[in-house]
């Protein structure tokens, strides 16, 4: 028998991993790991970590990176990537207060932003997919492209009259749901555990979530046994702006204002936070747990900062590590499996 | 009636003549050994069978009826299945979900559909029992063995009634036992009245299993017999040219 042919001895040992090998070799678990430890050390340091209104803060602000980073996840997965939604957010939160602005109801609104999200990303998908375009250079495109647009649109005004619904409205974004005197769960934070939910299900249990990891995985092996390939690739880039959209809705009402600038600089951090907690660039790997962790380690590493007293200019270095940190653990778990 | 009938089979990568009018009659339980040197035209008149091009000019009957393919699904649909040289199978899956890529087993709860995963690895598990494979579908591709993803990729053939199966060097990159076990394995498919078509290098696994052997240079069909009128000496210079055709 040749060298490079697997023996029915060496095929034999190989076992299913048991559950204790799965999740050490989980990438999200060992961030969790570190967001337990990091709460651990900042809740003996300060007084301030552990309380409900620090909570509140962490928990709302990180709340629209999980819900983009939920959005970038079957992006990543498929081996693709989306540039665009920090920019696809400040136009979609632009034209979503342009319209509240104009006296319309609370749900055009917020369908006519979403549909401008579902819009840019399906013009981004489009490219990608059927004219085979490369996604980092249609994306990139599209950063400059939708952040312009949004200026044009806000004739670079900052738009804060929503109109006869702005109550309500801003109730969505910076409302919470209140259970007593200490907890309070912010809306955002709310929208974010039932989309991770939805992105849970879809990923795990329907064909479409099964297509995605396979055209990640192998996307000739997938084209050739069926699966509509090009559908696939345009509906993660839709699902990913559509995210971008509903972060802007809940932001846009939380902060009761928009600029132009809002979500610049975000698609690194949501980038950032998929990669962290667990997703492959190369494709094929990623999970919407993952997704979620990943921006909640972003935002407890900023929040310890400014607790610890540690200059705010250190935070990117952290955040910085952590992804570094991110892909070694995968270099290290590829090479043990090799 | 044959079951597969091509009818000069042509095709033209530009200016380059991948296959030159090349005809074949193809019975249930036959197994046809296609051999030919690198670039004789093998792969390109599988892969014009299975659906992945058209050809440039020629008629593909299936029991007597015309087909045209512009997908390999459609050639599926038709009972014709395809063991790919690289197998094609996502790394990051299961056996199970690559057995099923594409015609995954689902549970419907009125609108949604969702994977029925127990089913799937029963029926996986049962396609590897049959084939003696120790394969097992809650196994990621990414660590298995070469024999183990044949296996998998030839499970995928027997999800439905095919009648056709092509193989692509299903023999290349395993070793002996397994050999031994993939041409079992054809000869079982065959047994069940399944028409092979066997694509491969290797000389002695051809003259194993196949019925019958065509052999293809430059495009063009020089022989097409059956085997026991045949050698393994004939055969080789046949696909180096040393012998015309026969």
């Amino acid at each position: 028998m040749s060298k490079n042919v697997a023996s029915i001895e060496d095929v034999v040992e190989v076992r299913e991993s048991s559950p204790l090998q799965r999740i050490l070799g989980n990438q999200a678990f060992w961030i969790t790991l570190a967001i337990v430890i990091i709460s651990i050390v900042m809740t003996i340091l300060s007084d301030a970590f552990l309380t409900s209104n620090n909570l509140f803060n962490v928990t709302r602000n990180l709340s629209f990176i999980g819900i983009m980073a939920l959005g970038m996840t079957p992006v990543i997965i498929t081996a693709g990537i989306d540039l665009s939604v920090g920019s696809v957010m400040g136009l979609s939160g632009v034209i979503l207060g342009l319209v509240l602005g104009a006296g319309q109801p609370m749900w055009v609104g917020i369908t006519i932003g979403l549909g401008t999200a579902l819009f840019v990303g399906g013009v981004n998908g489009f490219l990608i997919a059927y004219v085979r375009l490369n996604p980092f250079v249609v994306t990139l495109g599209m950063l400059s492209l939708a952040r312009s647009q949004a200026i044009v649109f806000s004739q670079n005004k900052m738009i804060f009259d929503f109109g006869p619904e702005a109550r309500r409205f801003l109730d969505l974004g910076g409302g919470a749901l209140e259970l007593g005197q200490f907890a309070r769960i912010p809306n955002p934070l709310i929208a974010m555990v039932i989309l991770a939910v939805i992105f849970w299900f879809l990923l795990n249990y329907t064909p479409w979530g099964q297509y995605v990891y396979a055209v990640g995985g192998n996307e000739e092996a997938a084209r050739l046994t069926g699966v509509p390939v090009r559908w696939i690739k345009m509906s993660v880039y839709m699902l990913s702006a559509l995210m971008a959209g509903i972060a802007a809705v809940l932001m846009v009402g939380w902060l009761g204002a928009v600029t132009n600038a809002l979500g610049t600089g975000d698609e690194l951090r949501v980038i950032a936070a998929t990669v962290i907690g667990g997703a492959n660039l190369l494709g094929g790997a990623g999970t919407a747990y993952g997704a979620v962790i990943g921006a909640v380690l972003i935002e407890v590493i900023r929040n310890a900062l400014i607790l610890a007293g540690v200059s705010a200019f250190w935070n990117g270095t952290f955040v910085g590590l952590f992804i570094i940190l991110a892909v070694f653990l995968e270099r290290l778990r590829n090479y043990r499996r090799a | 009636m044959a079951l597969l009938e091509l009818q000069s089979i042509t095709k033209n990568f530009g200016a380059i003549h991948a296959l030159v009018g090349v005809d074949l009659e193809l019975n249930p339980g036959q197994v046809l050994g296609l051999m030919g040197d690198n670039g004789a035209g093998k792969s390109t008149l599988v892969k014009i069978v299975a659906g992945n091009f058209p050809a440039s000019d020629g008629a593909i009957r299936l029991e007597g009826e015309e087909v045209h393919f512009t997908k390999p699904v459609d050639a599926r649909k038709k009972g014709i299945e395809v063991v790919y040289q690289d197998l094609a199978l996502c790394n990051n899956l299961t056996a199970a979900a690559n057995i099923f890529l594409g015609r995954e087993m689902k549970r419907e709860f009125g609108p949604i559909k969702i994977l029925n995963y127990q089913a799937m690895f029963n029926r996986a598990a049962g396609l590897f029992k049959e084939l003696k494979s120790e394969t097992r579908p809650r196994d990621v591709v990414r660590q298995m063995s070469g024999g183990q993803r044949q296996a998998v990729a030839i499970a995928r053939t027997r999800l439905s009634q095919a009648k056709i199966v092509l193989m692509d060097e299903p023999t290349a990159a395993i070793s002996v036992r397994q050999v031994a076990e993939v041409l079992d394995l054809i000869r079982k498919l065959r047994d069940q009245g399944m028409a092979i078509i066997l694509i491969s290098h290797r000389m002695p696994d051809v003259f194993a299993v196949c019925d019958r052997i065509m052999v293809l240079r430059r495009g063009q069909k020089v022989a097409d017999k059956a085997i026991s009128d045949s050698s393994p000496e004939e055969v080789t210079g046949l696909i180096t040219g040393a012998i015309e055709s026969s």
